[in-house]
Parts: structure tokens; C-alpha cells; sequence
């Protein structure tokens, strides 16, 4: 397999199924555009602690053919791109030659560049880069790319001062699409990002020329995720094949322990030894069945510790709330933060919040519920009620927490960061119910279930007594008034003594017994039928 | 021969005695409470010496610092506010007119039983009936015969009244339920079931042949003609008997009037021990060989429960339940009508009443 036919696959095979990767209509592909860019240019900020500043304008090209065709334009603050990575960062559809793991928005920007490729495909559009690292030149470049080769071609090169001491990225292109029907699903990204970006500064000018603005609220932002080496339990052997490739004249030994966290030379050798593999065998010269064993040995030996979590980057209890409190305005917010767990090599962290009343509606019909889902701090917009998350909800007996699901003002907000979300589909809609992210996220929810009952608790005690006390007045005033009558009194007695504070005890125990007329003994009131008017009866019809 | 005196007076006595506690604890800032005879079955005793249910000494705590108690308690003393108003200006009122009395107040009687429930708890905390407190029944029964009557009640001040004034007798309502009883001739008291038979009993002049006063109590006795018959026995001396169709049912009416009810538990004086079942008797049916029936699955039912019931333990009554038993038979007063005569002549009057009169002794 040549890496030359490779490459060419790549970007012929997302040319071919761009509905797989979700640009399946114009309106679907306008929503992806938008969200493929927003997240590149969000990895390129918060990836490397750069509080993120992105601005999106999307405007009509007006009588461009019979398509509706748009003109996009983002502007972010990140790292920038360096000059000679230009063109194969947005002209070339490849993979990563680097084996690593670390919690990214996107894997390895392929929708970015799919979003690229779809504007050349359906609007004949070259692209536009304006970059810089914040040095003294600013680039600009015009590029496409030859689907053909999958190389990119360069139409403009130039370079210029950077006078306003600009770093980032900006990107300009045309394409097709339907803003009418992408419109809702736009906004409620940018909504909900803004949610769990509290620290992020998000504009968006639609064709229509509203604006949707969130400033940044807070300057805090978790830290971005390291970079760290695969864990063996997550190998796969197309992934093997590649790291060989990188590396195909080293031991077996001093493979697995440079290639792999979790793996030093002692473990390297214990696995191996266990495993019956020959340590000092060169790598490239296993073939396809031995590694194939090595694969499965690798997923499956126990002795190897649990992949490190340094490579994620959870959004952290603090500005969760924070993002929930601004967007939601709920009355009660409680967040957890499951510690970091393993799937298959993968490290997660699942964090939830559960928000309650304020602003929040009860649902409108019964077996609804307010969620929104997040995986590596993307909204997941579509197929809610197939996601783990809402099935987990679902599975959970609310009655435990006295809370009655449909009728209470709740929202939930889940995220799973992950090196590798588990998503069902490519278009990386919602996440599969992976035994072990299913039980973390139940974990998450039934421990923000209990603090929020703890919360309504406190709540309901103090309305109770409140209440309590309003009947107690109403009742005592009465008697006050009906004892002064019945004692042949002048002036009634002051019955707020009764009300200041301390006095009013608990609810007492002195009941000696519970008051019931009801009897089991001979009923005097039963009669025959003709004789029914002469029961003992007492009451009066 | 002991004279009743105006029960209103003892009446608004416990009513003020009742305002006075609740109204002293409010005053030093106490939430007040009431210790009421609980009435739950559990708590409910026969007691021999009394013959009649009575309340054990269980008691609940109604307190109003209990947000469950607070209610019921203020529904309690707005009873008693009413009483005590009836009283004062001399009006009565019913179970029902009391339930929509209530609702230009917000006392919250959500049903007619919960204010019917704070009308019983003020009767078991008093030991009163609520006749005292001028809460009546619709009238039922009348009375007839030679007996002399002074009302309590406002405009008849005063005025002796003589129950045969009325041929279809007097009922038996408020105003006699508390008038003084003055005077009579009569030596017995005839109690009968059905109101038919004893308005042919006034035309047969029953009252004069057997020297009595009859008393319709339609049915079982109502507490105001249960309390009359008490108070016929008790201050005015009358042996008082009880004529009843031969069931169950029948034999349970004069036991009620005998030993009291279940349901008036929590009040004292209303029966009448010394009372007598004059008949019909099952033991009394092969004597006269009157038409019968057989006796119905409501009444086999009834008469197992009668069987279980502490009150039928004596002798006398054993053995009528086991007549019914060893029978199966039940028969109606009417069925002496198939051996009259003439109209004028009943067999129910010229035979049966006097036998029977004869065998308990009273004449």
C-alpha cells in the first residue's frame, strides 16, 4: 500500500460519501461548515491556553447560479499556522503522521478540510488564508486543492507587515447551501458552545445581518490537554502498521517502549516475555499475523496501568456552572466530575451538570427532557434520544430523588471528554452506549441527582415552614377570636407573641393515639330494606 | 322523682369552661391544646355496670402548634362558637344546616362529614350530647298520652301543655327534647317501632287501658326520644317496654333503647337499662301461631353479628337470638291483625299487649 494511493483515497473518498461525514443536503452542510470551522479555530486557542476570540460571517452571494451559494468568513486568535505548513494544512486531505493522543475537537481536522473541499466542489471556490503567529509578517494565500492527486495547488502567495500584530487564522471561501433551514441549528450551536465556553468570545453575523454575540464572561479556562502516547490497550492494526512504518528498524522491545504510554522497557519486557513474542526482533519484519497477535495481546494483557489522563481537558466544575448560570438563569445548578476512566485504551472524564427552575420551563409533554449533550466541548445537536446520556436518564428511577421528571423545571448537560468519543456515526452526532461511559454517566447523574435533592430539600423545608406558619396564623386568629366570644371576653388575645422566633416547635409527637371515628363494632345504621328509615342513624339528610 | 334542670345552663357552663382554657393559653403565648376521648373503635368498651358502650380512657391531643391538628381544633371551638350562639338566642340547627353555616367562614369543612366529625369531637370533649348544645336531628317519633310538659323554649315560656292534646301525638322535637316533665297519671311507658301501629293504638285508647304513655320511635329511636324515654324512666319513675315486629332487627331497637349505641359511645345517658322488650318475641310465635316468614340471608347476617355483640350475653337475650336461630322465622306485629274479631277488636290489643304486660309483672 503506497502512501501516494492513500492520500488520493482520502480525498476522493470524503468527496464521494460527504454524506457519511454529514454534508449530505445544502442546509446540513451549511450547519457543518460553520461548526467544522468554529471548532478548528477553537482547538487552535484553547489547545494552547489562548483565551479563544472567533468570528464567523456568513453573507449571500447573490445571482451565483440556481443555487443559493454563501460566502464564509472566520476569524480567530489561535497559534496561527506556520508559513510553510500552509498549504498542506488546507490545500492536501491526509492524515496525521504523528501517533499521539490528546483530546481534540476534531480528529486530526478532517471536516475542517472536508468543509474546504465541499466550497471548491460546489462553488467552484478557491480558498483564502490569512495567517500569522504574531510576527512581524502577515501571509495571505489562495489555494484549492486537486482532488485528483489530493495536492494542493497554490493561485496566490503574499506577504505583507503585520502591523496590527495579528495571530491567527482567517479563512474566505464560497459555497452552496440553505442559511433558511440551517438557521435554528446555527444558533443553537453557538448557544450551547457558548454554554461550556464561558471563557470564549463567540460572534456570528448571519446573511440577514443579525448578530449573535457572546462575550466572554471569565478569564479562567482549563488547561489544554497534553500530548501523550497511545495506550496498548487501544492499538488497532492499522495503527500498528503506521507506527512501523515511522519506526521499522527498532527492536520489538524498544518499539513498544517508545511508542506507547504505560510501557517502559521492564513492562515492554514482561509483556513480551508472557506473550511469547521475541524481544529483539526488528519490527518491520513481523508479518501481517504475528501482528496481528501482537494486536490482541496488546488489548488484552491486564498488567498494564490505566491510560494516563493528562490528555483531557475536562471544562472543570467552576466554569460549567458558570456557562449554565448565563444561559439558562436556573434557580438551582449542581455539577459532578466523575474521575478519569478507560474505554479500550481510551482515557474519559464524564462531567455533569443538572440545572433546576429559574428560567427553566417544565417539559411541555410528558417523557421530555431538556438535555444538551457535549463530547470534547462540542454541542451534539441531532439524534438526542438515541445518545447514551438520554437513555441513562431515562433508566433512572427519579421517584428515589422525589423528582417527577415531567413536571419539574430540570435540564441536563452532560460531557464526555474523551481521546476518542465513542460516537454511533460519522457525523459524530451522538454518543454510543458504551458499557463504560453508560455507567460513569449514570454515576455522574444519580451523585448531581442527590446533591440537587439535598438542595430542593432545604428548599421545600423553608417554604414548609413558611407555609406553615401562614395556616398556623390563619387557624389561631380564628381561635382567638371564637375563645374570647366562648369566654365571654372583651378583648381578644395577642396571638403574635406565639410567632416570634423560637417558639414555634417541631412538628410534636403527643398524639396519643390517631384520631378515627371509623368502627368495626355492630353498625347500628345497617338495616333491612324496609326499614331503612329506622337505623339508628345520625346524620341528617 | 328527680327534676331535670335546664340543660342549656350546664350547656353554656362547659362551653365557657371550654372558650376560657383555650383562651388563657393563648394568652401567655402557649399554642392551646384539647385532650379529646378518643372515639376510635380501639377505644371503645362495654361496660356492664353502665349497660352501654362507653369511651375507654384513650384521649388525643389536639394541639395547635400541629399543622394537622391546627385545623381540625379551630373547626372545634367555631362548633362551639355556634352552640353557644344557638343557646344564647334560643334557635336550633342541624348536622346539615351547621355544614352550610361553615361556608361564610373560611373554616374549610371541605365535606358535611368532617363538620359532622368536629360536631362529635365538641360532644366527646363536653361528654354532652350536641341536642344540649341545640344541634338536633330532624324529629322523629312522637309521644302521647298523659303527661304534663312545661317548655323551656322562647314564647312558650311557662305554658304547661298535656300531651293528649294531640290525636296524632306530639312530636318529639327540640322544644320537649329539653321542656320540664311536670306531671302524669300514667304508671308505664309503651314504646312501639312503627309509627301505624301506634296511632292505632291512641284510637284504641291504649293509653287509658293499660295506664300508659306510648311512644312512636319510627324505626330505631332517635337520641332526642331515646333521651325522652331516659328521662320518662329516670325522673318521672315509668317502667318503661318495648314493642317491637319479631326479627332481629326489632330485638336490636330495643336494645339500642336498653343499652345504647355504638356510635353515641361518647355520651352517657341516653339509654335506659331497666327497659324491657315487650315483644313480639320469637319464643312468642308458636304461642299466638301467626302468620310468618322466613327469616332472609340480611337478616342470618344480622343475627350472627348480634350474637358476637357483648350486649346480647344475657340470659334472656341468649335465648331469643337462638329462637331466631332454631326457627329461621321472623314475623310483624300486623300479623295479630289475621286473629281480630272486628276492626274495633284487635287481637294485638285485647290479647297479646295484656299477656305479655302480665308476664314481665306490670300489671
Amino acid at each position: 500500500m503506497s502512501e501516494q494511493f492513500q492520500e488520493l483515497n482520502v480525498a476522493d473518498f470524503f468527496y464521494k460519501n460527504k454524506d457519511l461525514v454529514g454534508f449530505d443536503s445544502p442546509h446540513k452542510a451549511t450547519y457543518m461548515i460553520v461548526r467544522e470551522l468554529v471548532e478548528n479555530s477553537l482547538d487552535a486557542c484553547d489547545g494552547h491556553k489562548i483565551l479563544p476570540d472567533v468570528r464567523v460571517t456568513l453573507s449571500k452571494v447573490e445571482g451565483a447560479g440556481t443555487e443559493e451559494r454563501y460566502h464564509i468568513k472566520i476569524v480567530d486568535n489561535g497559534i496561527g499556522v506556520p508559513l510553510e505548513a500552509v498549504p498542506f494544512a488546507f490545500g492536501k486531505v491526509l492524515f496525521g503522521s504523528k501517533y499521539s493522543m490528546r483530546q481534540n475537537r476534531g480528529t486530526f481536522g478532517l471536516g475542517g478540510k472536508m468543509s474546504l473541499l465541499y466550497g471548491q466542489i460546489t462553488a467552484n471556490s478557491r480558498i483564502t488564508i490569512t495567517t500569522s503567529q504574531g510576527g512581524g509578517k502577515i501571509y495571505t494565500f489562495e489555494i484549492s486543492t486537486d482532488i485528483r492527486t489530493n495536492t494542493p495547488v497554490i493561485h496566490r502567495r503574499e506577504e505583507a507587515d503585520n502591523k496590527s500584530h495579528f495571530r491567527g487564522v482567517k479563512i474566505e471561501f464560497d459555497f452552496e447551501g440553505d442559511y433558511g433551514k440551517a438557521r435554528d441549528k446555527i444558533i443553537e450551536y453557538f448557544y450551547e458552545t457558548a454554554m461550556v465556553l464561558p471563557y470564549a468570545q463567540l460572534t456570528f453575523i448571519d446573511p440577514n445581518g443579525s448578530l449573535l454575540f457572546y462575550p466572554r464572561i471569565t478569564q479562567k479556562m482549563p488547561n489544554p490537554p497534553l500530548e501523550t502516547l497511545p495506550h496498548p490497550h487501544g492499538v488497532d492494526l492499522e495503527m500498528l502498521k503506521r507506527m512501523i512504518m515511522v519506526n521499522p528498524h527498532t527492536s520489538l522491545q524498544v518499539f513498544l517502549s517508545k511508542n506507547f504510554q504505560r510501557v517502559g522497557e521492564r513492562t515492554a519486557r514482561a509483556f513480551l516475555r508472557s506473550n511469547g513474542f521475541d524481544p529483539h526482533v526488528e519490527v518491520s519484519e513481523l508479518n501481517t499475523k504475528q501482528l496481528t497477535k501482537l494486536v490482541t495481546a496488546l488489548r488484552e494483557y491486564p498488567d498494564f496501568l490505566p491510560p494516563d489522563p493528562s490528555c483531557l481537558s475536562p471544562i472543570g466544575d467552576e466554569l460549567l456552572k458558570e456557562g449554565i448560570r448565563r444561559l439558562l438563569s436556573p434557580e438551582h445548578i449542581v455539577v459532578t466530575t466523575r474521575p478519569p476512566r478507560a474505554y479500550e485504551g481510551n482515557p474519559f472524564i464524564v462531567e455533569v451538570g443538572i440545572a433546576y427552575g429559574g428560567a427553566i420551563a417544565p417539559p411541555d409533554k410528558p417523557g421530555k427532557v431538556q438535555l444538551y449533550r457535549f463530547a470534547n466541548k462540542i454541542p451534539l445537536l441531532y439524534d438526542e434520544y438515541s445518545d447514551v446520556a438520554m437513555s441513562v436518564i431515562q433508566s433512572i428511577n427519579w421517584n428515589q430523588y422525589k423528582i417527577k421528571l415531567d413536571e419539574v423545571p430540570l435540564a441536563f448537560i452532560t460531557h464526555v471528554c474523551s481521546t476518542k468519543v465513542p460516537y454511533k456515526t460519522a457525523g459524530k452526532e451522538y454518543v454510543a452506549a458504551r458499557p463504560e461511559v453508560e455507567k460513569e454517566l449514570e454515576l455522574a447523574i444519580k451523585q448531581a441527582a442527590r446533591e440537587l435533592r439535598v438542595r430542593l430539600s432545604k428548599m421545600e423545608k423553608a417554604e414548609y415552614k413558611e407555609r406553615r406558619t401562614e395556616v398556623l396564623r390563619k387557624y389561631l386568629s380564628m381561635m382567638a377570636s371564637f375563645s374570647t366570644f366562648l369566654a365571654e371576653k372583651n378583648k381578644e388575645p395577642n396571638i403574635d407573641a406565639l410567632f416570634k422566633e423560637g417558639i414555634i416547635k417541631k412538628h410534636r409527637k403527643a398524639e396519643l393515639v390517631e384520631d378515627s371515628s371509623s368502627g368495626d363494632l355492630v353498625d347500628e345504621t345497617k338495616s333491612e330494606d324496609d326499614k331503612a328509615e329506622g337505623g339508628e342513624s345520625e346524620s341528617e339528610e | 322523682m328527680e327534676k331535670r334542670p335546664d340543660r342549656s345552663v350546664y350547656a353554656r357552663k362547659a362551653l365557657k369552661d371550654l372558650g376560657t382554657s383555650i383562651y388563657n393559653q393563648l394568652d401567655v403565648a402557649k399554642f392551646p391544646e384539647v385532650m379529646i376521648p378518643s372515639r376510635q373503635t380501639n377505644n371503645i368498651y362495654y361496660d356492664p355496670k353502665l349497660e352501654q358502650y362507653v369511651l375507654g380512657s384513650k384521649r388525643v391531643v389536639r394541639s395547635a402548634d400541629n399543622i394537622k391538628h391546627v385545623k381540625p381544633l379551630a373547626q372545634l371551638l367555631w362548633v362551639a362558637r355556634i352552640g353557644k350562639e344557638l343557646i344564647d338566642y334560643d334557635r336550633v340547627s342541624t348536622l346539615r344546616d351547621l355544614f352550610y353555616m361553615s361556608k361564610n367562614i373560611d373554616i374549610n369543612f371541605v365535606t358535611q362529614q368532617e363538620s359532622d366529625e368536629a360536631v362529635y369531637d365538641l360532644e366527646a370533649l363536653l361528654s354532652m350530647p350536641r341536642e344540649s348544645f341545640n344541634i338536633f336531628p330532624h324529629d322523629r317519633g312522637a309521644i302521647f298520652g298523659d303527661l304534663t310538659v312545661r317548655y323551656r323554649v322562647k314564647g312558650f315560656k311557662d305554658s304547661l301543655i298535656n300531651l293528649t292534646d294531640n290525636p296524632d301525638g306530639v312530636n318529639i322535637g327540640p322544644a320537649l327534647d329539653n321542656a320540664e316533665l311536670v306531671k302524669t297519671t300514667a304508671d308505664k311507658v309503651i314504646a312501639i317501632e312503627k309509627g301505624a301501629i301506634f296511632i292505632q293504638m291512641i284510637r284504641e285508647k291504649v293509653h287509658e287501658k293499660f295506664n300508659a304513655i306510648l311512644i312512636d320511635t319510627t324505626g330505631q329511636a332517635s337520641r332526642s326520644a331515646r333521651l325522652l324515654i331516659r328521662r320518662l324512666n329516670e325522673e318521672l319513675g315509668l317502667p318503661v317496654y318495648i314493642l317491637t315486629d319479631c326479627d332481629v332487627w326489632g330485638a336490636h331497637i330495643s336494645m339500642v333503647i336498653i343499652s345504647g349505641s355504638v356510635n353515641s359511645a361518647h355520651i352517657t345517658g341516653l339509654n335506659t337499662p331497666s327497659a324491657k322488650w315487650l315483644g313480639f318475641w320469637p319464643t312468642d310465635i308458636n304461642r299466638y301461631k301467626v302468620p310468618t316468614m322466613k327469616m332472609k340471608e340480611l337478616d342470618w347476617k344480622r343475627l350472627a353479628e348480634l350474637k358476637a355483640d357483648p350486649r346480647y350475653k344475657e340470659k334472656f337475650w341468649k335465648e331469643q337470638l337462638d329462637a331466631f336461630e332454631r326457627l329461621g322465622l321472623k314475623a310483624e306485629l300486623e300479623a295479630f291483625s289475621s286473629k281480630n274479631k272486628s276492626v274495633s277488636q284487635t287481637f294485638l290489643v285485647e290479647t297479646y299487649i295484656p299477656d305479655k304486660l302480665k308476664e314481665l309483672g306490670a300489671i
